[in-house]
């Protein structure tokens, strides 16, 4: 099986990241070559986490004082099994465990790993020194959106504290956000992004089909099609270019051809807008509304959502499904988010 | 099936605060009914009633009042 593109690393920290155990000698230094390998990973929009069996106080604060703590989302410096650390991690940061690197100088952690997360990727520390040359540390593109990607992930933490810390209903917790989302026409600047999307997205994929940039720029000019991106941004900041609608526009019937979220916006309500705001265009238009979907064991909550917004199934052939919309019913946009659409 | 209703009002209360639902009021047409709400609706039911809902499942008319959702998660529950 071809490797995925990796999203994710997770690294040990003694002799991996540093040469030495730091709990039996504090001055531990950087590996050679590492600090290199962490900064270029970070810029190209891969994610950096750790799983550590360690003091967590002191091994933070060796992270810090190396002046490194900031690239690591969600660490896990504890006792517990590294394959828990790692599930944990993979969990907060919501991505395929197919997607991740797990990086330890111990055969017996790699094993462990290895045997509770097949899909994961692991490498010994030992092995790192070729690690930005392989395949699957090299992504396709590197967008706006990849180089900020830590930092959108670092909103996305103090976001998902915020949320388990609210106590009130949903609704208002997602009020308090302030989210703004704008809609408008994919520009030649987002087709990079744009592709980027169809590449990485899986659990809020209607179809799974990916566009190539050249495909995606010959849709945004053609007159039978309307390619739409959204954006949004909340009080912790942006979260960028996050959703991507491609619809194919006949004289009396548009169809949905993809309808895609970054799982970043998971629990937004951006689904069910995007959706709101086509069934009200092809309302305007008078024409008939139709949706592919495929099915795969990742994207139920599409599914649901199609469901929810009043789609139902007009032909089923294995795990495809034709959705249609009589449009006898739409939602309103939600109270507790902006929307502004972009001509 | 009394006490599922109960157990449907007590979940959905949730969503709809400052309104006293009734067994036949359409939820949906209460305001705006997300995916997310979705979501949550379709996990509850799975676990509070252990059942499975099947894509086929996943039709409007299954979920729009709490009489409906009632017979469902009965429909759903029968013992073969």
């Amino acid at each position: 099986m071809k490797q995925k593109k990796l999203k994710l690393v997770i690294w040990d920290l003694d002799n991996t990241i540093w040469n030495g155990v730091i709990l039996e000698d504090d001055s531990v230094v950087l590996q050679e070559g590492i600090l290199d390998i962490i900064r270029e990973l970070d810029s190209r929009g891969i994610l950096q986490s750790i799983s550590s069996k360690n003091d967590h106080a002191a091994a933070f604060a060796k992270l810090e004082e190396l002046g490194i703590a900031e690239y690591f989302l969600y660490p896990r410096i504890n006792w517990n099994s590294k394959s828990s650390s790692v599930k944990g991690i993979v969990e907060d940061i919501n991505i395929g465990m197919d997607t991740v690197a797990f990086i330890d100088d111990q055969p017996f952690e790699r094993e462990e790993v290895q045997s509770v997360l097949p899909e994961v990727l692991c490498i010994d520390a030992a092995d790192i020194a070729g690690l930005l040359d392989r395949e699957e540390f090299m992504p396709l593109f590197i967008t706006e959106d990849s180089k900020n990607r830590r930092h959108m992930y670092m909103s996305d933490a103090k976001r998902k504290s915020a949320e388990e810390e609210y106590e009130g209903p949903q609704e208002e917790f997602l009020a308090s956000l302030d989210m703004k989302l704008t809609i408008s026409p994919v520009t030649e600047d987002d087709l990079q992004r744009a592709e980027e999307l169809t590449v990485r997205t899986h659990q809020l994929n209607s179809t799974g089909v990916t566009y190539s940039y050249e495909e995606l720029n010959e849709l945004r000019h053609s007159p039978d099609h309307t390619l739409i991106i959204a954006e949004l941004e909340d009080i912790y900041g942006k979260y960028g270019k996050i959703g991507l609608v491609l619809l194919e526009c006949g004289e009396t019937e548009w169809k949905i051809k993809l309808l895609l979220m970054s799982c970043r916006v998971m629990s937004r309500g951006v689904g069910s807008v995007l959706i709101a705001y086509i069934i009200k265009l092809a309302k305007e238009k008078g024409v008939y509304l139709t949706a592919d979907f495929v099915q795969t064991d990742r994207n139920r909550m599409m599914h649901i959502t199609y469901k929810f917004a009043g789609f139902k199934e007009i032909e089923h052939n294995g795990n495809h499904i034709v959705f249609g919309h009589d449009l006898s019913f739409n939602q309103a946009f939600p109270t507790y988010m902006k929307v502004e659409v972009q001509q | 099936m009394e006490e599922n209703k109960v157990k449907i009002r007590k979940f959905l209360s949730r969503f709809f605060k400052k309104h006293e639902l009734g067994d036949d009021e359409d939820i949906f047409a209460l305001g705006f009914v997300n995916s997310l709400f979705a979501m949550q609706l379709i996990m509850f039911l799975e676990k509070e009633f252990e059942l499975a809902v099947d894509p086929q499942d996943m039709d409007f008319a299954n979920f729009k009042t709490i009489n409906l959702l009632a017979s469902f998660v009965e429909k759903k529950t029968v013992k073969v």
